[in-house]
């Protein structure tokens, strides 16, 4: 199933200059207009070349482990007023998270565009991971710009970009998380667009990316598609899935896009809620502006000037999201909605619980969204989740949220 | 003829560059702001660049970044940008106003306009604007008879610079290389081939910024262009003052020196002396 990339996507979205209706476009310095032009080129000429075409999917079958398996999830749906819910198990995938199938894509890219060298930004650390991953796969040079906050809260990941043969640059400027690691790469990135691609993580910043992750990720949608129809004989009732920049979340619902009778819902990082100062809801708590290369909605002051956001989850601590996502929000084609960080971390709690799996922090949002979506929909309807990542991640922040105490074995 | 223009109609008289020079707004105070721009004028900065501190100030380089997020800690607002043009403006020398997009499009395009051009100010740089996302920035602009300053790069193409000309006014802004502000050892050679490439497609003088810290520097660009540009050479003379008097004192004798630079070019001999 993930030889027809195309298959059935007549979305017209975005139009020839990157718009999302009004959201998307390319709001960057001019120094970059030329390398995003020979970057759409690149990727639209590869992206319909059988051979290129052919060589993603087969990395995605014999590297990521490609197609990722649906779990139904019983005893999960017992706690979710008896609807059924279905895990698109993006945790199972190489590495640990949904990044990979976007990381794949773009590294053959640069590869193909005869550039030698990747930088990438990261916050959770998954997207750095997936990234330092494929360059060592491939052979390429690999720098991870990931906010000072982040490199603390996510040393593991940190670790494990090292052993793979990436450097990774803490960033120490503005808020120092993810935002700022986008900066920086971006920064990086005009300064030798003739050796390094910007592989950029999730579905924002100036156009092609959205339209160019959201492709990468669409596999994720189409397998969904297809194993739902045939465990259950039918389209889910509703598709649910985090949303940080919105990578999962796009890449899976971009399979029912044109299937009315199935609503989609994103669920953004509430912290300590969208009514307080500390969430990193963008779509729910924020408003139309332009930030990192797009128009889209965000989380800003008066004057324009970002807000810095909260969430317990690294990954989705972000203060704007993908302009599709605006788009989808504003002709009320998606649903979007926040979950706290203490109902995401209770999710957390019941899916190790009831399905022995250990969510990453940000897919527990997911999770959390769908309980809700049960309770409300009742035992007749079908859930289908994306699961986006493993929680091996956030074992320490967890561990702390719950009170445990993680004895260290080195000493 | 506008203020600028008349500004360049001098220079040009005098057969040297004009010198166009930076400070974020707030930076390290408002107040503080106001001295720094009124010793650079007096100093010899023909046209100022008042900058509206952002928090996600991505084309600019580690001087910058500090100056505005300091700006930012004072709690700087479009308010008090637009209090630093009014001081500008009654310096006597043209006003611009360097801005990101997002702080102008939250402020709303029209509403801005009328703010700066209410305030004295001549004119808006926005770095992250092309001309194809431009189009309610066009009409805000053309209302309020503000010139409005895009850029082009050393990657621009020809097509890419004709269409960054035609929507240009005031001047047309050459950014001498790759990368994002910052003081550098050497001017990019990149900024004389992107200077002539851009003559072509336009009438309007072309100004060079990114990378120009020093008088020598600045005669250099002078051969060329028709301004030179310089900011975080202003911030780190600036910044590597213990305290303000002195750093006032620094500012206004780099202001000195480039005011010599963008001279030079009008005296070969010098020029010689200097290589
Ligand atoms: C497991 C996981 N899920 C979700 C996200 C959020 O990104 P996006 O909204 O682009 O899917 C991240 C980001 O790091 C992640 O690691």
């Amino acid at each position: 199933m993930t030889e027809q990339v195309f298959a059935h996507r007549p979305d017209p979205q975005p139009d020839a200059t990157g718009h999302f209706g009004k959201f998307g476009g390319r709001f960057v310095p001019e120094a970059l207009m030329a390398a995003l032009d020979e970057l759409d080129g690149a990727f639209r000429d590869a992206w319909s070349d059988p051979e290129f075409i052919a060589e993603y999917n087969r990395l995605q079958r014999t590297y990521t482990g490609r197609p990722s398996p649906l779990t139904d999830a019983t005893r999960l749906a017992e706690a979710a007023g008896g609807a059924r819910i279905l895990l698109k198990r993006e945790d199972l995938n190489h590495t640990g998270s949904h990044k990979i199938n976007n990381v794949i894509g773009q590294a053959l890219l640069t590869k193909r565009m005869g550039k030698t060298r990747v930088i990438a930004e990261t916050g959770a650390g998954q997207h750095g991971v997936a990234t330092a991953t494929a360059a060592a796969l491939l052979g390429l040079e690999c720098v991870i710009y990931m906010g000072e906050v982040d490199t603390a809260r996510q040393a593991l990941n940190v670790a494990r970009m090292e052993l793979l043969g990436a450097t990774v640059i803490p960033v120490t400027a503005g808020s120092r998380t993810l935002k700022d690691a986008i900066n920086e790469a971006m920064r990086d990135w005009v300064t030798q667009l003739d050796t390094t691609h910007y592989l950029l993580g999730t579905v924002a910043g100036p156009a092609p990316f959205p339209e160019m992750v959201r492709e990468f990720h669409a596999v994720i949608g189409d397998e969904a598609r297809a194993q739902t129809l045939e465990l259950t004989g039918k389209l889910p009732d509703a598709v649910a899935a985090c949303v940080g920049g919105g990578s999962n979340a796009i890449g899976i619902f971009q399979a029912f896009l044109e299937d009315p009778d199935v609503a989609l819902y994103g669920y953004e990082a509430g912290g300590e809620g969208v009514h307080t100062p500390r969430h990193a809801a963008t779509l729910t708590g924020g408003s139309v502006g332009v930030l990192h290369g797009t128009r889209s909605y965000l989380l800003q002051d008066e004057d324009g000037q970002t807000i810095e956001s909260h969430s317990i989850s690294a990954g989705l601590d972000y203060p704007g999201v993908g302009p599709e996502h605006a788009f989808l929000r504003d002709t009320g084609r998606a649903t979007y909605e926040s979950v706290t960080d203490t109902e995401a971390m209770d999710a957390f709690a019941l899916l190790c619980r009831t399905e022995g799996i250990i969510p990453a922090i940000e897919s527990a949002h997911a999770i959390a969204g769908a309980v809700r979506l049960g309770n409300q929909l009742g035992p007749n309807a079908t859930i289908l989740v994306n699961l986006s990542g493993r929680g091996d991640k956030d074992v320490a922040t967890a561990a702390d949220w719950f009170g445990l105490t993680i004895e260290s074995s080195s000493e | 003829m506008s203020r600028m223009a008349e500004v360049f109609a001098a220079a040009r008289a005098e057969e040297r560059a004009v010198l166009i020079g930076y400070m974020p707004a707030g930076y390290p105070t408002l107040a503080g702001s106001i001295a720094l721009i009124e010793t650079m004028v007096e100093n010899g900065v023909d046209i100022v660049e008042v900058g509206l501190p952002y928090s996600d100030p991505l084309m600019d380089g580690p001087v910058i970044q500090l100056a505005v997020s300091k700006a930012l800690a004072e709690g700087t607002k479009i308010t008090d940008v637009m209090t630093t043009v009014e001081a500008t403006a009654a310096t006597g020398a043209p006003a611009l106003v360097m801005s990101y997009w997002n702080p102008i499009e939250r402020h709303g395009p029209e509403q801005f306009a009328a703010d700066l051009e209410a305030a004295g100010g001549t004119g808006i740089i926005t770095p992250d604007l092309t001309p194809e996302e431009a189009g309610p920035w066009m009409a805000a602009t053309d209302h309020h008879v503000l010139d409005r300053i895009f850029l082009v790069a050393p990657s621009s193409t020809p097509e890419r610079i004709q269409l960054v000309c035609r929507a240009s006014s005031g001047f047309v802004y050459a950014a001498s290389t790759m990368g994002v502000t910052g003081t550098r050892t050497s001017v990019s050679v990149k900024a004389h081939d992107l200077v002539e490439r851009t003559r072509g497609a336009t009438p309007l003088p072309i100004c060079v910024g990114l990378g120009v810290s020093n008088g020598a520097q600045a005669a250099e660009v002078a051969e060329y262009a028709d301004g030179v540009i310089v900011g975080s050479a202003f911030v780190s003379a600036f910044e590597k003052q213990d305290n303000a008097a002195d750093g006032v004192h620094a500012v206004g004798a780099l202001a000195a020196d480039l005011a010599a630079g963008v001279r030079a070019r009008a005296r070969p001999t010098e020029r010689l002396e200097m290589s």
